[in-house]
């Protein structure tokens, strides 16, 4: 038998700031080196840094290869002295901001730019799902071939029969983030969204429709890890980290997925922060389906497991609302490009809690929640994470 | 239920023919255990020897105990389909020409959960049994079927594009002389082909049994000489665009080994009728059956091989034979790579000594032709690359797997 666990040391001294979104495109010529190094750069003219000062360096993609975060020093002329590279898709950015947190807390390395990017060619997306993981090779593009559309089909139809989830409750959600993606200047989708348009549109893999579907784009996300002074002395808005979580592979025995890792972990990343559910005035989750934004509602602690539907339904989930989540428009309005839809959130939820909202803004808000979830690498997705944030002022 | 399948009407000879495409076929070299298994039919999995646990996918460690002692086995294939979904829209230019497609997700009972294509017989939260197949692109993919037979299954579109069911497609049974192509002729006749072709050497020479191939259903026969270039050729321009599987039926078997023959005069005669034969063959209607892969409901759909087993391990007692055989597997190996590309299967019938006059002194058990046959309709409509009919294969497939040195001494015993 093992012992229980000694608990965690709260996060010491360490922020997050200087946001940055490279502006997404549908299609782009460019490569993934191009939107990491335009991310890179934007971040230090918002940081007030020089290249050279940034001894830290965390990246993410799925388009660099052959390249990893090594030959990016070497491409970008950066000398950094911790270095990371974290292909975790939509866990990535939590992923990496928990690493770089410790890093700098523990005076391994000063600043840590915690970037995402990705490009988008005409066939790069079936290119990246066709040799998406091993077990995609031999067990599931095969069958159809369509992708992370088929899969969630299964876990999104699973969860309607076994709660009694409708359609419309997951159109909620996504109307929803429509309606917080017209104020985003950086969302693809510029069009509102209605109930009725989202009921009507075509089937992609029954019961997935077009609106429960990502669109795959190139851009690039990336923001600044440092010491509280340090960012103070930068004249930098920063936010404050409370805790984490991070779950690989939970629950293998469910035939199929109806819960993510954080309910292994969700009273640990309560307790660590110091705050309820109740507390949090915005949650940013990882919605590359609907489906999975309600299971984040429940695991999270928001209300409890198979109450997504109720929830969904008696909350008003716009940036306005009784609920404000995912207030740029998520990925499902702003697009998914690639890593950097697992970045979209923590850079809102920076943003809003800096009191610089790009678009529809949250008023006083002080503590945001954001989770992450990754890597459909067969049947389910195998990341999941989450984080609290808390405002300065 | 599976509606019937209709007969294809009349190709429009002015319409373009659609040219076949595949799944994606790329495997781990793991998951090739599972190309071995659906190659002849059988349903298997990788097991733990040490903790008993069933694996899918497949892996190079137990997911339970960390073992790399993970051998593929025959499992039980029955599980429930617990959630389906419809693929419309598919990234792969096969499934788009295909689609809607039909997927889910079965809990085996005997453990893992698998994504399988599903036959439009099976219904979400119903029992199922999973059967392993060669898809368009010759790659391993999981099936799963109704728990219970049901009508017209055999008719389902996804199963009919994993298998090789001669049902109106039109076969060209290459030598219709022998006890053996007679027999193919009635089976394939008889499993529903539009025409069956039935080559005749010679055709003003008589032979036994050409009145009862007359009265065949739907049989017509064609000059054919496997042995003569200009005959292969011929009977490919006139009928090759409209043949969609070929059973090469020509034999040519003579008892005795190699160092008791005097000169190669025979040994010649069986390379000229069996290698040389098979390579015509597939030299004259090999490029068109590639490309007629994905030609509708009548598409270009497999060239049997009908091999003794002794091409596996040689029998001294008919030694040049055997080595003759050995010669056409390895011809058909390439045939089978080369057809690949078409979505045309290659099915290779290991027999072990025939009911057949040139297997006369030979004590039983043996196979009787109509009994190659009907093994041979069987694993066409079950997809199959490799099938071993009667005892003598079975025992010889066996025994090779085990221990290739004892069987090669005890062979020559």
């Amino acid at each position: 038998v093992i012992e229980p666990r000694s608990p965690r040391r709260p996060y010491d001294g360490v922020v997050i700031c200087a946001p940055v979104t490279v502006p997404y495109r549908r299609f782009s010529t460019n490569s993934a080196h191009w939107w990491i190094g335009r991310a890179l750069r934007e971040l230090t003219k918002a940081a007030g840094l020089r290249p050279k000062d940034l001894d830290g360096l965390s990246v993410s993609s799925f388009t660099v290869g052959p390249d990893t975060a090594v030959g990016l020093t070497q491409h970008f002329g950066l000398s950094p002295r911790w270095l990371d590279h974290v292909p975790f898709g939509g866990a990535s950015a939590i992923v990496a901001l928990r690493r770089a947190a410790r890093a700098v807390e523990a005076g391994d390395v000063d600043f840590v730019a915690c970037v995402a990017g990705d490009t988008n060619h005409v066939d790069s997306f079936r290119k990246t799902l066709s040799t998406f993981s091993r077990f995609a090779q031999d067990a599931v593009y095969p069958y159809g071939a369509g992708g992370a559309n088929a899969s969630f089909a299964l876990i999104t139809k699973n969860y309607m029969n076994a709660y009694g989830a409708k359609r419309e409750d997951f159109g909620l959600i996504c109307v929803a983030q429509r309606d917080n993606a017209l104020a985003f200047p950086h969302a693809l989708m510029k069009k509102p969204l209605t109930l009725d348009e989202y009921m009507a549109a075509r089937a992609i893999a029954d019961p997935i429709h077009l609106f429960d579907c990502v669109m795959p784009c190139a851009g690039a996300e990336v923001f600044l890890v440092c010491r509280e002074d340090a960012a103070r002395s930068l004249g930098l808005k920063a936010v404050r980290l409370l805790s984490t979580i991070e779950r690989h592979n939970a629950f293998p025995e469910d035939a199929i997925q109806s819960r993510g890792g954080w309910a292994v972990d969700i009273d640990e990343l309560w307790s660590m922060a110091g705050v309820r559910p109740d507390d949090v005035d915005l949650l940013e989750t990882y919605d590359d389906y609907p489906v999975i934004v309600m299971m984040q509602f429940e695991d999270l602690g928001f209300c409890r497991k198979g109450e997504g539907p109720d929830f969904v339904r008696s909350h008003k989930l716009t940036a306005d609302g009784t609920f404000p989540h995912n207030t740029s428009g998520g990925q499902l309005s702003v697009g998914q490009a690639g890593a950097a839809g697992g970045y979209l959130g923590l850079v809102e939820a920076i943003r809003q809690l800096t009191g610089t909202a790009l678009g529809a803004t949250v008023k006083d808000a002080k503590i945001a929640a954001v989770s992450g979830f990754g890597m459909i690498n067969y049947d389910r997705g195998l990341s999941s994470c989450a984080a609290v944030l808390a405002g300065s002022a | 239920m599976t509606r019937p399948l209709q007969p294809p009407k009349r190709k429009n000879p002015l319409k373009r023919t659609r040219l076949p495409l595949g799944p994606q076929a790329t495997r781990s070299r793991t998951a090739h255990g599972l190309t071995a298994a659906a190659a002849e039919g059988r349903f298997a999995l990788q097991v733990c020897l040490d903790c008993g646990t069933v694996i899918y996918p497949p892996r190079d460690a137990c997911p339970s105990c960390l073992s790399a002692r993970l051998p593929f086995r025959d499992i039980d294939p029955s599980g429930r389909l617990v959630a389906e979904t419809t693929v419309r829209i598919s990234t792969d230019p096969y499934f788009r020409e295909r689609t809607p497609w039909r997927v889910g997700a079965v809990k085996l009972d005997a453990g893992p959960v698998i994504v399988a294509h599903l036959h439009d017989d099976t219904t979400e939260g119903e029992a199922v049994r999973l059967a392993l197949k060669l898809d368009k692109a010759g790659a391993p993919v999981v099936l799963a079927l109704p728990a219970q037979e049901t009508p017209n299954m055999q008719d389902d579109p996804q199963l009919r594009e994993m298998t090789c069911d001669p049902k109106f497609r039109r076969v060209l049974i290459t030598d219709g002389r022998t006890a053996v192509g007679q027999a193919m002729a009635q089976a394939f006749s008889e499993a529903g082909a539009s025409i069956v072709f039935v080559g005749i050497a010679d055709p003003w020479k008589p032979f036994a049994g050409i009145d009862a191939l007359r009265r065949l259903e739907r049989v017509e026969i064609v000059p054919l000489d496997v042995t003569d270039s200009e005959s292969v050729n011929e009977q490919a321009q006139q009928n090759g665009g409209r043949i969609d599987i070929v059973v090469n039926t020509a034999e040519h078997t003579r008892a005795g080994g190699i160092i008791d023959r005097h000169g190669i005069t025979v040994a010649r005669d069986e390379m000229d009728v069996r290698y040389f034969g098979l390579m015509r063959l597939a030299q004259a209607f090999g490029p068109t059956l590639r490309f007629r892969g994905a030609d509708g409901v009548n598409s270009a759909t497999a060239f049997v091989n009908l091999l003794s087993v002794h091409a596996l391990a040689n029998w001294p007692a008919y030694g040049a034979h055997s080595a003759v055989e050995a010669a056409c597997l390895s011809t058909a190996q390439c045939l089978r790579a080369e057809l690949r590309a078409g979505g045309v299967k290659v099915l290779n019938a290991f027999f072990g000594p025939l009911e057949t006059e040139w297997f006369q002194t030979v004590p039983p058990p043996k196979v009787a032709p109509a009994v190659l046959a009907r093994a041979v309709v069987d694993a066409l409509r079950r997809g199959l690359e490799d099938v071993f009919v009667g005892d003598v294969a079975e025992d010889i497939r066996a025994r090779l797997a085990v221990n290739p040195k004892a069987l090669e001494r005890e062979l020559a015993s």
